[in-house]
């Protein structure tokens, strides 16, 4: 049986405070974003304090789409297991028009990953997986129904106020990081502004309980017979809920939309008057694509919702959210460590603002097909559909939300630029998966690299022994490296997807970042190269060819 | 300037064209006219495909648009 995690209310304690502490990280927000900054850092061994303004988990299913690649991180975090398993699986995409389908598309045609394209599940078993991570980390205090209240930027601290039960305390922190959502009180208490678009149009979201048999597809109707003029969003949870998603358009009234006698006429209109279902959770939203003009300021760091906003169309709230805290938390590990200079973190501020214009672009094409907003704007969008029953060339152009993939940094100043030749990826790319077998047994490679930086080299040259023996010398750095051979004896390419998806030879070697992005790679290895790009990755200026008596102290 | 867009004569028979434009709009109300510009606009664009010819065709509409008379 599962736990209902909506229903878990937290203990409030009474928070230890000794004068005078300074925590390196404090985090504020204990929703998906907040949760996996504070795990990456507190299982890399940073300590961290994750301050949250009340002691519940997400109310309602909320960010039901989490990617292949989120998937991926909650991996290397401890629970993405838990959630590929509970999670409904998916990848195909259906687009209809009035009743006839006139699109498809999938999101994962090849075999040998891990993860699935997507999986469906309820923000609140996201919430309480991660929570439950968390509670096995003895270096991440979490403290529930603590409120931030006060801000105050010094020259080497902020200094917070947190308000509880038992009044307010002063907690100061080299670092915050601001996971507080869509209305951050930390951009607030800054006197910071997201700017962008708000789109005219309101939607209601149904979750509704019953046994169906639509398949585990995303269905999108443009104006369908039980909707018409509107578009209508179907998708599959676990526990038999359904998310069925209803454009209403600006006019409609929030507060009377929510209503059980509104709400169930448009759903039995899909679903037939015979249908037994419960109202599980409704809500009725309206969006904006905006983002904050910098995610770093000072010695606070934007991530998620406090960032960045997009529609729902494409999943790309949560997923690019769950991303930020991937890039954010190996750069700060590193900062707070002394290993690295403070400016790395402009890094993770230039890498996750162009993420959220690729996630606000993709978003605001998807709302102006889903949502036209002149009239020729909807001619052309009813030019395509119609088009699209017959011709091929046209369901290419029907946009119902191009789904989140993951960012690939090109223009990342932490990238080594390729000196050799390569078919695939590019450095700033997210490491594709592959199939590996190790002693006999199936794995994966995401599952080895990441949390350090890690050394993939493809084995099969005559040199193999000496050149790993020479990159063991990597694991000693005050930033190590730890290496992966492919093929040398310990893991084998079992499909032959791993040298295919990095386009390896024999002496290929990557240089991976903790966050499992390619900073460089070469057709053989250079160790001077590999310590110049390990550099550059940590944000330290690039370093020029060692001058040759330094190579030889 | 790397002009891709031809805009030198290409249409063997010109007033045929023309025609075929004007009578395919002649029975329909503005609204079905419309329409058809829409898709013939899709159509056509996508048979041309780069979009570079397509951003000097547009650029060049564009500014005629906005100086023509509203």
């Amino acid at each position: 049986m599962d736990i209902d995690y909506q229903r878990c209310e937290f203990a409030y304690t009474p928070a230890n405070v000794p004068e005078g502490a300074r925590h390196p990280v404090v985090v504020v927000g204990a929703g998906p974003v907040g949760l996996a900054t504070a795990i990456d850092l507190a299982q890399s061994g940073v300590p961290v304090v994750l301050l949250d303004d009340d002691n519940k988990l997400s109310h309602g299913s909320r960010a039901i789409c989490f990617s292949k690649r989120t998937l991926e991180i909650f991996d290397r975090l401890g629970c993405g297991r838990r959630m590929a398993e509970k999670g409904v699986r998916w990848h195909v995409g259906r687009v209809f028009h009035r009743s006839d389908e006139v699109y498809s598309f999938d999101l994962l045609p090849e075999e040998g990953h891990q993860y699935p394209a997507f999986v469906n599940l309820q923000q609140y078993y996201v919430e309480g997986y991660l929570h439950e991570r968390a509670q096995e980390l003895p270096l991440l205090d979490l403290r529930w129904c603590s409120k931030l209240t006060g801000l105050a930027h010094h020259p080497e601290h902020v200094a917070l106020t947190v308000t509880t039960p038992d009044g307010a305390y002063t907690l100061d922190a080299q670092y915050v990081v601001a996971a507080d959502g869509g209305k951050s009180t930390v951009r607030a208490l800054m006197g910071l502004e997201s700017h962008g678009r708000t789109f005219r149009d309101r939607f209601l979201i149904a979750d509704v309980k019953m046994t169906a048999d639509f398949p585990a597809e995303r269905w999108f109707w443009f104006d369908p017979p039980f909707h018409p003029g509107q578009s209508v969003l179907l998708h599959r949870q676990p526990d038999n809920i359904w998310r069925i998603d209803f454009q209403l358009g600006w006019d409609a009234d929030p507060v009377l939309e929510k209503t059980p006698e509104r709400v169930i006429p448009r759903i039995r209109a899909l679903l037939g008057d015979d249908a037994q279902f419960e109202l599980e959770w409704v809500s009725v939203y309206s969006f904006c694509c905006l983002r904050m003009d910098s995610f770093r300021h000072g010695r606070v760091l934007f991530a998620g919702d406090a960032a960045h906003g997009v529609s729902p169309f494409g999943a790309r709230g949560a997923n690019s959210g769950v991303q930020d805290a991937d890039n954010l938390a190996w750069k700060l590990r590193l900062v707070v460590e002394g290993k690295a200079p403070h400016t790395l973190l402009d890094s993770y501020a230039r890498e996750r603002e162009a993420a959220a214009d690729e996630n606000i672009l993709n978003s605001t094409r998807s709302t102006d097909f889903i949502t036209p907003k002149s009239a020729v704007s909807r001619l052309f969008r009813d030019a395509v559909l119609q088009l699209a029953n017959e011709q091929p060339f046209a369901r290419k152009l029907v946009n119902s939300g191009r789904l989140s993939t993951p960012t690939t940094y090109a223009d990342s100043r932490l990238n080594t630029p390729d000196a050799d030749a390569f078919a695939a990826l590019r450095p700033g790319a997210p490491a594709p998966d592959a199939p590996l077998r190790h002693k006999g047994i199936e794995d994966w490679l995401l599952r080895h690299l990441g949390g350090d930086f890690t050394g993939l080299y493809f084995a099969g040259g005559e040199e193999d022994a000496a050149v790993l023996r020479q990159l063991e010398a990597l694991a000693q750095e005050a930033v190590p490296v730890r290496i992966l051979a492919i093929g040398a004896g310990g893991f084998e390419d079992s499909a032959g997807l791993c040298a295919a998806r990095y386009d390896a030879t024999p002496g290929s070697f990557y240089l991976l970042r903790p966050d499992q992005h390619v900073c460089a790679r070469w057709r053989s290895v250079d160790l001077q190269a590999v310590r110049a790009a390990l550099a550059r990755a940590c944000g330290k200026e690039a370093i020029q060819a060692l001058p040759e008596e330094m190579e030889h102290a | 300037m790397n002009a891709r867009l031809n805009v030198e004569p290409n249409i063997a028979d010109p007033d045929a064209f023309y025609e075929l434009l004007v009578d395919s709009h002649q029975d329909l109300s503005d609204a079905q006219s419309s329409m058809l510009n829409a898709q013939l606009i899709l159509l056509l664009a996508n048979h041309i495909g780069d979009l570079r010819v397509l951003r000097e065709a547009f650029a060049i509409a564009c500014a005629n648009a906005a100086q023509s008379s509203a």
